[in-house]
């Protein structure tokens, strides 16, 4: 790094991504500066959920550059598995590891890749099941839970690895109603605590209440991001317009008649069988 | 008069309760039980087998079938591993061998591992003698069977582990090891009951490497004491062997699967 200045947690320049013919991302700039808490929000297909994992280089982008905490993970020789010990990521489907209790969950990936004793690792578990309250659920497995609660614990699987940053893919979408608010207060809490958070999401009001921005993404691109008042209160954009007034209003929508204008996003075009694991 | 519904069903269930009840009646009214138990059962032949088909026959039986188990499971997990494989040259011998050694029969393969590799390699020992070419020769047929269902089991496993596993910094071979074989196994426990339950009447194969009286095992025992004898009385008791080791095995994997099922 030549530049003076302090590289923000997350940079990101001229980003594609073309899933076969697909294009998905077309050229987004981007960045999320320490302690910021960036909410990603847009329709279906917009990409957001592919721009988080470009992230974390769950997806390999087609082009552009990303860096976290300075460095370049589209680097091809970047040490992939250090970088993203540095970055939680929390996922729609809780993907919790159904064979191991909650306790071996969360401490499985700090004794395997931060290399730390059982009994420091199981410390640093119980310290962050505490914080997201499932004291009691340590030695339960991941079916024994519910959504809620299975939610909360892979939280608190990617805070145990102490990272920078943590990446949420519509962390409450898989959830009933009634439980989505645990999860997003202990998300609230982990931005109070000073958390650098990037938050693909359709919850509005968390959108509204806790980020410093708000980024609205749509067909591939960001049409317009800026302070959630502005954003979620003003949008300049009529693209935004009709979004929000879709996701906060959809019966007067229906009422009105209009099209729907965000089909289904694509699939993702099928990996071959061979690739399946080989992420 | 016309039956209600609750009558007429159970008019045909007892209808087909006699009908099985005939059958099996008329089989052992019309069977000559005397000369069945001469053929079948004669109990001094039963006390001579004793106790030699337990500690020598039913022993070695076991342990060709461990042996060929367990190669079979670590050969076969490579071969599924190396058909997952992102290195081309791996999945092309992987599939070649599956395709290769689930055609031959384990009969032939016996063979050319008995006599093949002693040929090839007259300097050399297979280590651990009838026991070690058993455990390979019909281990390479298994692993062959075992390498398809590994596979399918891994590939069963939700992508979204992989993906936990990777984004908490493991290495592709770390999380495979600790996340998704471990769920893979889970998900393939029945299919590979299986493979352990035909392993275990495939270990009869062992008779072509020409067993002695220490390496002997159920089958050829059976057969042997038959021949001596002029009896038919060995089979059967050869026959309740088998299902000896089978039956309880059934159980044991009943309950590892119950234990799992929690853990799913």
């Amino acid at each position: 790094m030549t530049t003076t200045q302090p590289r923000p947690a997350v940079e990101i320049r001229d980003l594609h991504k073309s899933f076969g013919p697909l294009e998905v991302l077309k050229g987004i700039d981007f960045e999320v500066g320490h302690g910021e808490v960036v909410c990603v929000i847009g329709p279906s297909g917009s990409g957001k959920s592919t721009l988080l994992r470009c992230v974390n280089l769950l997806e390999e982008p087609t082009a552009g550059k990303i860096w976290v905490d300075g460095v370049e993970v589209t680097d091809p020789d970047v040490e992939i598995d250090s970088v993203r010990r540095g970055i939680g990521m929390v996922f729609q489907s809780f993907n919790l590891f159904p064979h191991l209790t909650v306790l071996d969950n969360l401490t499985i990936a700090q004794r395997r890749v931060l290399r730390r004793g059982r009994a420091e690792a199981e410390r640093i578990a119980r310290d962050n099941l505490e914080r997201v309250g499932l004291t009691d659920k340590a030695g339960a497995f991941p079916a024994q839970l519910s959504g809620g609660q299975q939610q909360r614990a892979a939280i608190a699987r990617s805070l145990s690895m102490e990272p920078k940053l943590m990446l949420f893919d519509e962390p409450t979408s898989a959830l009933d109603p009634e439980l989505v608010g645990d999860v997003l207060t202990v998300m609230r809490k982990l931005a109070e605590d000073g958390m650098t958070m990037m938050v693909v999401t359709h919850e509005m009001a968390f959108a509204r209440d806790v980020a410093d921005r708000v980024v609205f993404m749509d067909g591939g691109v960001v049409v317009e991001q800026g302070p959630p008042r502005e954003v979620l209160g003003a949008p300049q954009h009529e693209r935004t317009r009709s979004f929000l007034s879709r996701v906060l209003d959809p019966t007067h929508v229906a009422q009105l008649g209009q099209p729907d204008q965000a089909p289904e996003p694509p699939e993702p075009p099928q990996l071959p069988a061979d690739d399946r694991h080989n992420v | 008069m016309k039956l209600r519904r609750r009558q007429r069903e159970r008019l045909s269930l007892w209808l087909q309760y006699l009908a099985f009840i005939a059958v099996i009646a008329v089989a052992i009214y019309a069977a000559d039980w005397g000369r069945l138990r001469e053929a079948f059962f004669r109990v001094d032949i039963i006390e001579s087998m004793f106790p030699t088909i337990i500690t020598v026959a039913l022993r070695n039986t076991i342990l060709y079938t461990l042996g060929a188990f367990a190669f079979g499971l670590v050969f076969g997990t490579i071969l599924a591993l190396m058909r997952l494989s992102r290195v081309a040259p791996y999945r092309w011998v992987a599939t070649a061998y599956i395709e290769l050694f689930r055609g031959l029969p384990a009969l032939l393969v016996l063979f050319l591992v008995g006599y093949g590799i002693p040929i090839a390699f007259p300097e050399r020992e297979i280590p651990g003698g009838v026991f070690g070419s058993i455990a390979i020769g019909l281990g390479l047929t298994a692993a062959a069977y075992m390498a398809e269902t590994i596979r399918a089991g891994i590939q069963a496993v939700p992508k979204g582990q992989m993906e936990a596993a990777r984004t908490l910094g493991m290495s592709h071979f770390t999380a495979m090891r600790t996340i998704v074989i471990p769920q893979a196994f889970r998900i393939v426990i029945p299919p590979l009951t299986n493979e352990l339950i035909l392993l275990t009447k495939d270990s009869s194969l062992a008779y072509v490497l020409g067993v002695t009286a220490q390496t002997i095992e159920v089958t050829k025992f059976g057969r042997d004491t038959l021949n001596d004898r002029v009896n038919a009385t060995p089979l059967l008791v050869a026959g309740l062997a088998y299902l000896a080791i089978t039956l309880p095995l059934s159980q044991v994997v009943r309950r590892l699967e119950l234990r799992y099922a929690k853990a799913r």
